[in-house]
């Protein structure tokens, strides 16, 4: 089921790359994406039938713009320390506790803080996370959490978990 | 009516773009340079990438810019993960202004900070 998913979605992605319905482009399409299913499907995720579930889709098509603003607001944060002329920076490491429990959810949530304000994710251990913080406010676990994640949980629980 | 606003697009883009690579000269440690590049770079990146799919359209270039930024996401923040772990375990100091070393104190036993001159 999962081999047929990642088949699925792989040969849509060719299909948008190619743009064309050549009888050989989607013969050539069809033997590359049976070799990257054949390799790589095993590392798909457990469950696929998620796919299916229209709420997910809806809830990540909602987490897009989003996700967008919060990156704006972070480019012009970062624009803002480098042209200040005292270069205000008070960097740090803290660690964060999350609540995501699957583990493509919590790859999203770390690469969403590391193109968020000030944040960064240096690694991942089981529950916890290390954020190089560049304004540290902080550096309680359950406080930091707070100002750090809690928004993007939200919405990465309705669509992963 | 388009074509404008994806040139717009592009030059902050392309501006952001600036904005990095002056961060990535100004501030003091490896890891604060990674933090402007990152940012900065992707969505700068990101912008040029949305701008040229709003000039072309649903050509193939546009479709393909579009893919590319999608994909730009995606792979970034990973890349910037690898050099960030990959800085910390060799043992980079921090710079010394920096207040919290949670991760030293955790995994490598004690601050990796760098000390004041005397």
């Amino acid at each position: 089921m999962r081999y047929i998913i990642y088949f699925i979605i792989g040969f849509c992605f060719w299909l948008l790359l190619t743009l064309s319905v050549n009888l050989d482009h989607l013969i050539a399409g069809v033997i590359v994406v049976l070799l990257g299913t054949i390799i790589f499907g095993g590392y798909f995720t457990d469950k696929p039938v998620k796919f299916l579930q229209l709420h997910r889709l809806f809830w990540f098509i909602i987490y897009i713009p989003f996700f967008i603003w919060y990156m704006f607001k972070a480019n012009i944060d970062v624009a803002y320390r480098v042209l200040h002329p005292q270069r205000p920076i008070k960097p740090g490491i803290v660690k964060i506790r999350t609540t995501l429990k699957t583990n493509i959810a919590k790859v999203f949530l770390a690469n969403s803080i590391t193109l968020t304000p000030g944040t960064m994710t240096c690694e991942i251990d089981d529950d916890y996370l290390y954020i190089h913080w560049i304004w540290v406010q902080s550096s309680e676990i359950e406080e930091a959490s707070k100002i750090i994640a809690r928004d993007f949980e939200k919405f990465l629980r309705r669509i992963f978990e | 009516m388009i074509s404008p606003l994806g040139w717009i697009i592009i030059w902050i883009g392309v501006a952001f773009d600036i904005l990095g690579a002056i961060g990535l000269v100004r501030f003091p440690d490896v890891y604060n340079r990674l933090q402007a590049s990152t940012k900065c770079v992707t969505l700068g990146t990101f912008g040029i990438m949305v701008g040229i799919f709003l000039l072309k359209g649903f050509t193939p270039m546009g479709i393909k810019a579009l893919i590319c930024g999608a994909f730009l996401l995606l792979t970034s923040p990973v890349a910037a993960h690898a050099l960030m772990k990959g800085s910390l375990h060799f043992g980079t100091k921090m710079w010394k202004g920096t207040v919290v070393d949670k991760y030293g104190e955790d995994k490598l036993g004690g601050e990796q900070i760098e000390k004041e001159e005397k």
